[in-house]
Protein backbone atom coordinates (compact mmCIF):
# COMPACT_ATOMS: atom_id res chain seq x y z
CA UNK A 1 0.00 0.00 0.00
CA UNK A 2 2.65 2.58 0.98
CA UNK A 3 5.89 2.44 -0.13
CA UNK A 4 9.74 4.20 0.04
CA UNK A 5 11.57 3.27 -2.44
CA UNK A 6 15.45 4.93 -2.18
CA UNK A 7 14.11 8.11 -0.81
CA UNK A 8 17.13 10.56 -0.02
CA UNK A 9 15.88 14.00 1.38
CA UNK A 10 18.03 17.03 2.04
CA UNK A 11 17.52 19.94 3.67
CA UNK A 12 21.03 21.47 4.30
CA UNK A 13 24.36 20.29 2.21
CA UNK A 14 25.70 19.27 5.36
CA UNK A 15 23.37 16.66 7.00
CA UNK A 16 20.46 14.73 5.10
CA UNK A 17 17.28 14.14 7.08
CA UNK A 18 16.70 10.72 5.57
CA UNK A 19 19.07 8.95 3.80
CA UNK A 20 18.58 6.29 0.98
CA UNK A 21 15.04 4.61 2.97
CA UNK A 22 13.75 1.86 1.42
CA UNK A 23 10.64 -0.16 3.56
CA UNK A 24 6.89 -1.26 2.63
CA UNK A 25 3.41 -1.32 4.27
CA UNK A 26 0.89 -3.23 3.24
CA UNK A 27 -2.37 -2.67 3.95
CA UNK A 28 -4.27 -3.14 7.55
CA UNK A 29 -0.70 -3.38 8.78
CA UNK A 30 0.08 -1.47 12.57
CA UNK A 31 3.42 -0.17 12.05
CA UNK A 32 5.17 2.16 14.83
CA UNK A 33 7.96 4.46 13.56
CA UNK A 34 10.58 4.97 16.69
CA UNK A 35 13.73 7.16 16.87
CA UNK A 36 14.97 10.22 18.72
CA UNK A 37 13.58 14.21 17.99
CA UNK A 38 14.80 14.89 14.60
CA UNK A 39 15.67 11.03 13.69
CA UNK A 40 13.32 11.81 10.05
CA UNK A 41 10.04 10.22 11.60
CA UNK A 42 8.31 13.66 10.67
CA UNK A 43 10.01 14.29 7.47
CA UNK A 44 8.75 10.77 5.99
CA UNK A 45 5.08 11.64 6.79
CA UNK A 46 5.59 14.70 4.84
CA UNK A 47 7.12 13.46 2.12
CA UNK A 48 3.67 10.75 1.94
CA UNK A 49 1.61 13.83 2.26
CA UNK A 50 3.48 15.42 -0.43
CA UNK A 51 3.92 18.16 1.93
CA UNK A 52 8.15 18.35 0.85
CA UNK A 53 9.63 16.56 -2.17
CA UNK A 54 12.26 13.78 -1.81
CA UNK A 55 15.94 15.03 -3.19
CA UNK A 56 16.12 11.30 -4.50
CA UNK A 57 14.24 8.28 -4.56
CA UNK A 58 10.15 7.87 -4.98
CA UNK A 59 7.38 7.42 -2.77
CA UNK A 60 4.23 5.24 -3.37
CA UNK A 61 0.52 5.29 -2.10
CA UNK A 62 -1.85 2.02 -3.51
CA UNK A 63 1.18 1.91 -6.69
CA UNK A 64 1.33 5.44 -7.46
CA UNK A 65 4.29 7.70 -7.21
CA UNK A 66 2.87 10.15 -5.22
CA UNK A 67 5.69 12.97 -5.95
CA UNK A 68 3.89 12.91 -9.66
CA UNK A 69 -0.06 13.55 -8.85
CA UNK A 70 -0.50 17.14 -10.11
CA UNK A 71 -0.74 19.58 -7.72
CA UNK A 72 -4.73 20.52 -8.44
CA UNK A 73 -5.35 16.40 -7.77
CA UNK A 74 -3.45 16.07 -4.61
CA UNK A 75 -6.55 16.51 -1.94
CA UNK A 76 -7.48 13.11 -3.46
CA UNK A 77 -4.35 11.42 -1.95
CA UNK A 78 -5.26 13.82 1.34
CA UNK A 79 -8.79 12.75 1.74
CA UNK A 80 -7.33 8.90 2.02
CA UNK A 81 -4.85 9.65 4.57
CA UNK A 82 -5.73 10.68 8.15
CA UNK A 83 -2.85 13.14 9.83
CA UNK A 84 -2.66 13.48 13.38
CA UNK A 85 0.27 16.38 13.40
CA UNK A 86 2.42 16.90 15.84
CA UNK A 87 1.44 20.44 16.65
CA UNK A 88 -2.10 20.11 15.52
CA UNK A 89 -2.62 22.21 13.05
CA UNK A 90 -6.33 23.12 14.01
CA UNK A 91 -7.91 26.00 12.55
CA UNK A 92 -7.58 28.49 15.12
CA UNK A 93 -10.93 30.52 13.62
CA UNK A 94 -13.07 27.33 13.95
CA UNK A 95 -14.30 25.86 17.02
CA UNK A 96 -13.67 21.92 18.25
CA UNK A 97 -17.00 21.28 16.35
CA UNK A 98 -16.22 23.04 13.42
CA UNK A 99 -12.76 21.52 13.24
CA UNK A 100 -13.71 18.29 12.84
CA UNK A 101 -16.59 18.80 10.96
CA UNK A 102 -14.19 20.84 8.23
CA UNK A 103 -12.99 17.14 6.96
CA UNK A 104 -16.50 15.87 6.41
CA UNK A 105 -17.53 19.17 4.50
CA UNK A 106 -15.03 18.58 2.38
CA UNK A 107 -15.57 15.51 0.96
CA UNK A 108 -19.70 16.20 0.69
CA UNK A 109 -20.77 14.65 3.51
CA UNK A 110 -24.16 15.12 4.39
CA UNK A 111 -25.64 17.23 7.86
CA UNK A 112 -26.93 14.29 9.37
CA UNK A 113 -23.62 12.21 8.79
CA UNK A 114 -21.41 14.79 9.84
CA UNK A 115 -23.70 15.84 13.64
CA UNK A 116 -23.33 11.60 13.78
CA UNK A 117 -19.62 11.20 12.80
CA UNK A 118 -18.25 14.35 14.69
CA UNK A 119 -20.42 13.68 18.11
CA UNK A 120 -19.31 10.07 17.89
CA UNK A 121 -15.50 10.86 17.51
CA UNK A 122 -15.93 13.72 20.04
CA UNK A 123 -17.19 11.26 22.28
CA UNK A 124 -14.40 8.65 21.83
CA UNK A 125 -11.52 11.65 22.72
CA UNK A 126 -13.53 12.67 25.39
CA UNK A 127 -14.15 16.33 24.56
CA UNK A 128 -17.93 16.34 24.44
CA UNK A 129 -18.30 19.40 26.55
CA UNK A 130 -15.77 21.41 24.44
CA UNK A 131 -17.69 21.24 21.22
CA UNK A 132 -17.69 25.45 21.39
CA UNK A 133 -14.55 25.98 22.28
CA UNK A 134 -12.10 27.14 19.90
CA UNK A 135 -8.07 25.69 19.96
CA UNK A 136 -7.03 28.72 22.10
CA UNK A 137 -9.23 27.87 24.80
CA UNK A 138 -8.09 24.15 25.02
CA UNK A 139 -5.14 22.39 27.06
CA UNK A 140 -2.06 21.02 24.71
CA UNK A 141 -3.60 17.44 25.36
CA UNK A 142 -7.60 18.44 24.69
CA UNK A 143 -5.55 20.44 21.30
CA UNK A 144 -3.93 17.00 20.73
CA UNK A 145 -7.12 15.13 21.23
CA UNK A 146 -8.81 17.65 18.56
CA UNK A 147 -6.44 16.76 15.96
CA UNK A 148 -6.99 12.48 16.46
CA UNK A 149 -10.84 13.11 16.43
CA UNK A 150 -10.15 14.83 13.06
CA UNK A 151 -8.06 12.56 11.68
CA UNK A 152 -10.52 9.81 12.49
CA UNK A 153 -13.71 11.03 11.66
CA UNK A 154 -13.38 10.49 8.14
CA UNK A 155 -12.66 6.87 8.29
CA UNK A 156 -9.42 6.85 5.95
CA UNK A 157 -7.29 4.31 4.50
CA UNK A 158 -4.40 5.02 6.63
CA UNK A 159 -3.47 7.12 9.95
CA UNK A 160 -0.33 8.84 10.66
CA UNK A 161 0.23 9.42 14.14
CA UNK A 162 2.80 11.80 14.95
CA UNK A 163 3.63 11.48 18.42
CA UNK A 164 -0.23 11.44 18.88
CA UNK A 165 0.39 11.07 23.04
CA UNK A 166 3.42 13.66 23.19
CA UNK A 167 1.49 16.22 25.27
CA UNK A 168 -0.83 13.32 27.21
CA UNK A 169 -1.19 11.82 30.26
CA UNK A 170 -0.62 7.93 31.11
CA UNK A 171 -4.43 7.83 31.24
CA UNK A 172 -4.86 9.45 27.91
CA UNK A 173 -2.18 8.03 26.37
CA UNK A 174 -3.02 4.74 26.79
CA UNK A 175 -6.92 5.62 25.61
CA UNK A 176 -5.58 6.77 22.41
CA UNK A 177 -2.91 3.99 21.65
CA UNK A 178 -6.01 1.57 22.82
CA UNK A 179 -8.43 4.10 19.97
CA UNK A 180 -5.60 3.17 17.49
CA UNK A 181 -5.51 -0.07 17.95
CA UNK A 182 -9.28 -0.57 17.97
CA UNK A 183 -9.13 1.03 14.56
CA UNK A 184 -6.51 -0.77 13.14
CA UNK A 185 -9.00 -3.90 14.18
CA UNK A 186 -11.61 -2.09 11.59
CA UNK A 187 -9.08 -2.73 8.80
CA UNK A 188 -7.53 0.71 8.68
CA UNK A 189 -3.76 0.95 8.26
CA UNK A 190 -1.85 2.84 10.91
CA UNK A 191 1.36 3.98 10.98
CA UNK A 192 2.14 5.87 14.71
CA UNK A 193 5.26 7.33 14.60
CA UNK A 194 6.83 7.96 18.70
CA UNK A 195 9.98 7.98 20.99
CA UNK A 196 7.55 6.48 24.08
CA UNK A 197 9.49 4.05 24.81
CA UNK A 198 6.87 2.17 27.01
CA UNK A 199 4.18 2.49 23.85
CA UNK A 200 6.18 0.56 21.85
CA UNK A 201 7.35 -2.44 23.50
CA UNK A 202 3.20 -3.00 25.34
CA UNK A 203 2.32 -2.83 21.23
CA UNK A 204 4.41 -5.89 19.98
CA UNK A 205 3.92 -4.43 16.37
CA UNK A 206 6.12 -4.18 13.52
CA UNK A 207 8.90 -1.76 14.55
CA UNK A 208 10.77 0.33 12.34
CA UNK A 209 13.63 2.19 14.27
CA UNK A 210 15.27 5.60 12.47
CA UNK A 211 18.81 7.10 13.55
CA UNK A 212 19.78 9.97 11.99
CA UNK A 213 17.78 9.61 8.92
CA UNK A 214 18.59 5.75 8.34
CA UNK A 215 16.57 2.92 8.74
CA UNK A 216 18.83 0.45 11.45
CA UNK A 217 15.98 -2.09 12.38
CA UNK A 218 12.54 -2.92 10.66
CA UNK A 219 11.35 -5.86 13.37
CA UNK A 220 7.70 -7.37 12.85
CA UNK A 221 7.34 -7.53 16.58
CA UNK A 222 9.55 -4.92 17.72
CA UNK A 223 10.74 -3.44 20.63
CA UNK A 224 12.46 -0.03 21.49
CA UNK A 225 16.14 -0.49 20.99
CA UNK A 226 18.04 2.65 20.76
CA UNK B 1 -21.62 19.54 -6.43
CA UNK B 2 -25.21 20.84 -4.55
CA UNK B 3 -23.79 20.02 -1.07
CA UNK B 4 -20.61 21.89 -2.03
CA UNK B 5 -21.49 25.12 -3.06
CA UNK B 6 -23.66 25.19 0.26
CA UNK B 7 -20.46 24.39 2.02
CA UNK B 8 -18.89 27.24 0.43
CA UNK B 9 -21.47 29.88 1.33
CA UNK B 10 -21.96 28.40 4.98
CA UNK B 11 -17.76 29.07 5.55
CA UNK B 12 -17.68 32.18 3.72
CA UNK B 13 -20.62 33.85 6.35
CA UNK B 14 -18.72 31.90 9.09
CA UNK B 15 -15.65 33.87 7.72
CA UNK B 16 -16.94 37.21 7.53
CA UNK B 17 -18.75 37.07 11.10
CA UNK B 18 -15.35 35.89 12.62
CA UNK B 19 -13.22 37.72 10.99
CA UNK B 20 -14.99 40.96 11.86
CA UNK B 21 -12.04 43.01 11.88
CA UNK B 22 -10.18 42.48 8.76
CA UNK B 23 -13.62 42.40 6.93
CA UNK B 24 -13.97 45.68 8.54
CA UNK B 25 -10.80 46.96 6.73
CA UNK B 26 -11.45 45.24 3.56
CA UNK B 27 -14.62 46.92 3.16
CA UNK B 28 -13.06 50.86 4.63
CA UNK B 29 -10.22 50.32 1.97
CA UNK B 30 -12.52 48.81 -1.24
CA UNK B 31 -15.35 51.73 0.32
CA UNK B 32 -12.65 54.61 -0.20
CA UNK B 33 -11.57 53.09 -3.66
CA UNK B 34 -15.03 53.30 -5.26
CA UNK B 35 -15.63 56.72 -3.62
CA UNK B 36 -12.11 58.05 -5.17
CA UNK B 37 -12.98 56.65 -8.81
CA UNK B 38 -16.49 57.62 -8.69
CA UNK B 39 -15.34 60.96 -7.41
CA UNK B 40 -12.97 61.93 -10.23
CA UNK B 41 -15.32 60.50 -12.87
CA UNK B 42 -17.93 63.03 -11.32
CA UNK B 43 -15.09 65.95 -11.40
CA UNK B 44 -14.31 64.56 -15.13
CA UNK B 45 -17.61 65.07 -15.97
CA UNK B 46 -18.10 68.61 -14.01
CA UNK B 47 -15.25 69.74 -15.48
CA UNK B 48 -16.03 68.39 -19.11
CA UNK B 49 -19.29 70.28 -18.94
CA UNK B 50 -17.42 73.45 -17.72
CA UNK B 51 -14.87 73.13 -20.28
CA UNK B 52 -17.73 72.85 -22.90
CA UNK B 53 -19.57 76.08 -21.33
CA UNK B 54 -16.45 78.53 -22.01
CA UNK B 55 -15.20 77.04 -24.96
CA UNK B 56 -19.26 77.99 -25.92
CA UNK B 57 -18.36 81.19 -25.13
CA UNK B 58 -15.74 81.76 -27.68
CA UNK B 59 -16.33 82.97 -31.13
CA UNK B 60 -14.39 84.94 -33.98
CA UNK B 61 -16.39 86.97 -36.19
CA UNK B 62 -15.99 88.05 -39.38
CA UNK B 63 -17.72 91.82 -39.91
CA UNK B 64 -18.46 92.51 -43.46
CA UNK B 65 -17.87 95.80 -45.61
CA UNK B 66 -21.55 98.43 -45.42
CA UNK B 67 -23.72 97.48 -48.59
CA UNK B 68 -22.30 94.06 -49.01
CA UNK B 69 -25.20 92.39 -50.23
CA UNK B 70 -27.05 89.45 -48.51
CA UNK B 71 -26.39 86.90 -51.76
CA UNK B 72 -22.44 87.41 -51.30
CA UNK B 73 -22.87 87.58 -47.44
CA UNK B 74 -24.51 83.49 -47.99
CA UNK B 75 -21.93 82.69 -51.23
CA UNK B 76 -19.08 83.94 -48.11
CA UNK B 77 -20.53 82.02 -45.73
CA UNK B 78 -21.03 78.79 -47.78
CA UNK B 79 -17.24 79.00 -48.60
CA UNK B 80 -16.34 79.00 -45.09
CA UNK B 81 -18.73 76.12 -43.69
CA UNK B 82 -16.68 73.83 -45.71
CA UNK B 83 -13.34 74.68 -43.77
CA UNK B 84 -12.93 71.98 -41.83
CA UNK B 85 -11.94 73.73 -38.94
CA UNK B 86 -14.89 75.02 -38.78
CA UNK B 87 -17.74 73.57 -36.65
CA UNK B 88 -20.70 76.30 -36.84
CA UNK B 89 -21.60 79.77 -38.59
CA UNK B 90 -24.27 82.05 -38.00
CA UNK B 91 -24.97 84.99 -39.91
CA UNK B 92 -26.05 88.66 -38.27
CA UNK B 93 -27.27 90.98 -40.00
CA UNK B 94 -26.50 94.59 -39.79
CA UNK B 95 -30.49 95.20 -38.09
CA UNK B 96 -30.20 92.27 -36.02
CA UNK B 97 -26.95 93.92 -34.56
CA UNK B 98 -28.82 96.76 -34.03
CA UNK B 99 -31.42 95.08 -32.29
CA UNK B 100 -29.24 92.90 -29.96
CA UNK B 101 -27.13 95.86 -29.29
CA UNK B 102 -30.81 98.02 -28.09
CA UNK B 103 -31.73 95.14 -26.46
CA UNK B 104 -28.47 94.95 -24.44
CA UNK B 105 -27.97 98.74 -23.46
CA UNK B 106 -31.82 99.71 -23.48
CA UNK B 107 -30.93 101.31 -19.72
CA UNK B 108 -28.19 103.62 -21.37
CA UNK B 109 -30.86 106.02 -22.23
CA UNK B 110 -27.68 108.46 -23.60
CA UNK B 111 -26.75 105.17 -26.16
CA UNK B 112 -30.15 105.08 -26.89
CA UNK B 113 -30.39 108.63 -28.24
CA UNK B 114 -27.14 108.89 -29.87
CA UNK B 115 -28.51 105.59 -31.66
CA UNK B 116 -31.16 107.55 -33.11
CA UNK B 117 -29.31 110.26 -34.19
CA UNK B 118 -26.59 107.65 -36.17
CA UNK B 119 -28.96 105.49 -37.74
CA UNK B 120 -27.99 101.88 -37.87
CA UNK B 121 -24.02 101.62 -38.18
CA UNK B 122 -23.60 98.38 -37.17
CA UNK B 123 -21.88 96.01 -40.07
CA UNK B 124 -23.29 92.11 -40.97
CA UNK B 125 -21.04 89.93 -39.36
CA UNK B 126 -20.73 86.34 -39.45
CA UNK B 127 -20.14 84.81 -36.12
CA UNK B 128 -17.89 81.35 -36.24
CA UNK B 129 -17.18 78.69 -33.72
CA UNK B 130 -14.19 76.61 -34.55
CA UNK B 131 -13.76 72.50 -33.56
CA UNK B 132 -10.10 73.52 -31.57
CA UNK B 133 -8.61 76.67 -30.19
CA UNK B 134 -5.89 76.30 -32.94
CA UNK B 135 -8.20 76.57 -35.62
CA UNK B 136 -9.27 79.92 -34.96
CA UNK B 137 -6.20 81.14 -36.55
CA UNK B 138 -6.15 78.98 -39.22
CA UNK B 139 -9.51 80.27 -40.01
CA UNK B 140 -8.27 83.86 -39.38
CA UNK B 141 -5.62 83.06 -41.98
CA UNK B 142 -7.76 81.83 -44.70
CA UNK B 143 -10.00 84.91 -45.11
CA UNK B 144 -7.07 86.94 -45.16
CA UNK B 145 -6.20 84.85 -48.53
CA UNK B 146 -9.13 84.34 -49.62
CA UNK B 147 -11.07 85.47 -53.25
CA UNK B 148 -13.54 87.34 -51.00
CA UNK B 149 -10.91 89.32 -48.93
CA UNK B 150 -12.09 92.71 -50.39
CA UNK B 151 -15.65 92.46 -48.95
CA UNK B 152 -14.32 91.41 -45.17
CA UNK B 153 -13.84 95.06 -42.93
CA UNK B 154 -12.58 93.47 -40.17
CA UNK B 155 -11.89 90.00 -38.37
CA UNK B 156 -12.18 90.49 -34.25
CA UNK B 157 -9.72 87.57 -33.79
CA UNK B 158 -6.57 89.25 -33.11
CA UNK B 159 -8.02 91.46 -30.64
CA UNK B 160 -9.87 88.24 -29.10
CA UNK B 161 -6.39 86.19 -29.51
CA UNK B 162 -5.29 86.86 -25.92
CA UNK B 163 -8.47 86.10 -24.33
CA UNK B 164 -8.93 83.22 -26.48
CA UNK B 165 -5.46 81.49 -25.49
CA UNK B 166 -6.25 82.49 -21.95
CA UNK B 167 -9.70 80.39 -21.68
CA UNK B 168 -7.99 77.11 -23.80
CA UNK B 169 -4.67 77.45 -21.46
CA UNK B 170 -7.32 77.43 -18.45
CA UNK B 171 -8.94 74.39 -19.91
CA UNK B 172 -5.79 72.56 -20.78
CA UNK B 173 -4.65 73.35 -17.27
CA UNK B 174 -7.87 71.87 -15.57
CA UNK B 175 -7.56 68.77 -18.37
CA UNK B 176 -3.70 68.30 -16.98
CA UNK B 177 -4.42 69.19 -13.52
CA UNK B 178 -7.35 66.14 -13.27
CA UNK B 179 -5.18 63.38 -15.41
CA UNK B 180 -2.77 64.29 -12.93
CA UNK B 181 -4.63 64.08 -9.67
CA UNK B 182 -6.57 60.85 -11.00
CA UNK B 183 -3.13 58.99 -11.36
CA UNK B 184 -1.60 60.37 -8.29
CA UNK B 185 -4.77 59.53 -6.29
CA UNK B 186 -5.54 55.88 -8.24
CA UNK B 187 -1.60 54.88 -7.51
CA UNK B 188 -2.17 55.60 -3.90
CA UNK B 189 -5.19 53.79 -3.53
CA UNK B 190 -4.23 50.85 -5.43
CA UNK B 191 -1.02 50.44 -2.68
CA UNK B 192 -2.88 50.66 -0.15
CA UNK B 193 -5.73 48.91 -0.91
CA UNK B 194 -3.56 45.98 -2.18
CA UNK B 195 -1.35 45.93 1.25
CA UNK B 196 -4.54 46.44 3.44
CA UNK B 197 -5.96 43.56 1.80
CA UNK B 198 -2.57 41.39 1.87
CA UNK B 199 -2.34 42.15 5.77
CA UNK B 200 -6.08 41.38 6.26
CA UNK B 201 -5.02 37.90 4.63
CA UNK B 202 -2.05 37.23 6.03
CA UNK B 203 -3.85 35.14 8.44
CA UNK B 204 -5.19 32.95 5.89
CA UNK B 205 -2.09 31.62 4.94
CA UNK B 206 -2.33 29.43 8.15
CA UNK B 207 -5.60 28.12 7.66
CA UNK B 208 -5.17 27.37 4.02
CA UNK B 209 -1.89 25.34 4.27
CA UNK B 210 -4.19 23.44 7.16
CA UNK B 211 -7.42 23.08 4.68
CA UNK B 212 -5.01 21.18 1.99
CA UNK B 213 -3.31 19.12 3.68
CA UNK B 214 -6.44 18.04 5.68
CA UNK B 215 -7.60 17.22 1.30
CA UNK B 216 -9.66 20.22 0.82
CA UNK B 217 -9.67 21.23 -3.11
CA UNK B 218 -8.25 24.18 -3.89
CA UNK B 219 -11.57 25.92 -5.21
CA UNK B 220 -13.02 24.38 -1.74
CA UNK B 221 -10.80 26.71 0.05
CA UNK B 222 -10.96 29.41 -2.39
CA UNK B 223 -14.28 29.60 -2.68
CA UNK B 224 -15.20 30.99 0.42
CA UNK B 225 -12.64 33.95 0.41
CA UNK B 226 -13.86 34.91 -2.82
CA UNK B 227 -17.15 35.28 -2.03
CA UNK B 228 -16.17 37.05 1.43
CA UNK B 229 -14.11 39.34 -0.90
CA UNK B 230 -17.12 39.96 -3.18
CA UNK B 231 -19.89 40.24 -0.04
CA UNK B 232 -17.36 42.88 1.03
CA UNK B 233 -16.91 44.53 -2.05
CA UNK B 234 -20.56 44.84 -2.82
CA UNK B 235 -21.04 46.53 1.07
CA UNK B 236 -18.25 48.80 0.01
CA UNK B 237 -20.23 49.73 -3.27
CA UNK B 238 -23.20 50.14 -1.20
CA UNK B 239 -21.62 52.56 1.33
CA UNK B 240 -19.79 54.64 -1.42
CA UNK B 241 -22.81 55.19 -3.39
CA UNK B 242 -25.02 56.56 -0.16
CA UNK B 243 -21.80 58.55 0.68
CA UNK B 244 -21.68 60.31 -2.77
CA UNK B 245 -25.30 60.69 -2.78
CA UNK B 246 -25.29 62.44 0.32
CA UNK B 247 -22.11 64.45 -0.31
CA UNK B 248 -23.47 65.57 -3.57
CA UNK B 249 -27.22 66.80 -2.29
CA UNK B 250 -25.61 68.46 0.49
CA UNK B 251 -22.83 70.22 -1.64
CA UNK B 252 -25.09 71.55 -4.42
CA UNK B 253 -26.13 74.73 -2.53
CA UNK B 254 -22.24 75.66 -1.83
CA UNK B 255 -20.92 75.04 -4.85
CA UNK B 256 -24.05 77.01 -6.23
CA UNK B 257 -22.76 80.26 -4.73
CA UNK B 258 -19.03 79.53 -6.51
CA UNK B 259 -21.17 78.69 -10.23
CA UNK B 260 -23.84 79.70 -10.52
CA UNK B 261 -24.41 77.29 -13.74
CA UNK B 262 -23.19 74.32 -12.20
CA UNK B 263 -25.77 71.91 -10.01
CA UNK B 264 -23.83 69.01 -8.39
CA UNK B 265 -26.46 67.06 -7.65
CA UNK B 266 -27.92 66.64 -11.64
CA UNK B 267 -24.33 66.24 -12.61
CA UNK B 268 -25.22 62.71 -10.70
CA UNK B 269 -28.22 62.24 -11.44
CA UNK B 270 -27.48 62.15 -15.14
CA UNK B 271 -24.72 60.10 -14.44
CA UNK B 272 -26.71 57.88 -12.23
CA UNK B 273 -25.71 54.92 -13.64
CA UNK B 274 -22.35 55.21 -14.98
CA UNK B 275 -21.55 55.61 -11.46
CA UNK B 276 -23.31 53.02 -10.13
CA UNK B 277 -21.91 50.59 -12.82
CA UNK B 278 -18.33 52.12 -12.02
CA UNK B 279 -18.76 51.59 -8.21
CA UNK B 280 -20.58 48.46 -8.68
CA UNK B 281 -17.42 46.99 -11.22
CA UNK B 282 -14.67 48.86 -8.49
CA UNK B 283 -16.14 47.06 -5.70
CA UNK B 284 -17.18 43.43 -6.37
CA UNK B 285 -14.44 43.20 -8.66
CA UNK B 286 -11.44 44.58 -6.42
CA UNK B 287 -12.75 42.16 -3.50
CA UNK B 288 -12.72 39.40 -5.79
CA UNK B 289 -9.87 40.33 -7.34
CA UNK B 290 -7.93 40.92 -4.03
CA UNK B 291 -8.87 37.71 -2.41
CA UNK B 292 -8.28 35.78 -5.26
CA UNK B 293 -4.11 37.14 -5.89
CA UNK B 294 -4.21 36.50 -1.43
CA UNK B 295 -5.52 32.64 -2.05
CA UNK B 296 -3.22 32.13 -5.00
CA UNK B 297 -0.45 33.18 -2.84
CA UNK B 298 -0.85 31.04 -0.22
CA UNK B 299 -2.45 27.37 -2.18
CA UNK B 300 0.97 27.58 -3.89
CA UNK B 301 2.42 26.55 -0.44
Amino acid sequence: MIQFNKVTKIFSPNSAALENISFKINETEFVSIVGKSGAGKTTLFKLLLVEETPTKGKVFFENQDVHKINRSQLYKLRRKIGMVFQDYKLLPSNTVYENIAYVMKVIGASDEDIHRSVSKVLEIVGLEEKVHNFPRELSIGQRQRVAIARALVHRPKVILADEPTGNLDPYHTSEIIQLLLKIHDLGTTVILATHNKEIINSLEKRTITLENGKVIRDDKKGRFIL
Amino acid sequence: MFISIKRIFQIAIMILKRQGLATFAMIFVIAITCLQVSSMFLLGKISQSLILDLEEKVDISVYLKMGTSEEDIFSIKEKLSQAPQVKKIEYVSSEEAREIFIERHKDDLLLMESLVQVGNPFLASLNIKAFMPDHYEEIANLLENSSFRDLVEKVDYYQRKPVIERIFAITSGINKALLFLSLVLGSLTILITFNTIRLATYSLREEIEIERLVGASDWFIRGPFLLQGGISGLLAFLISLSILSLACFFLTPQLKALFPDLSLFSCFGENFFSILLIQFLTGTGLGVFSSFIATRKYLKI
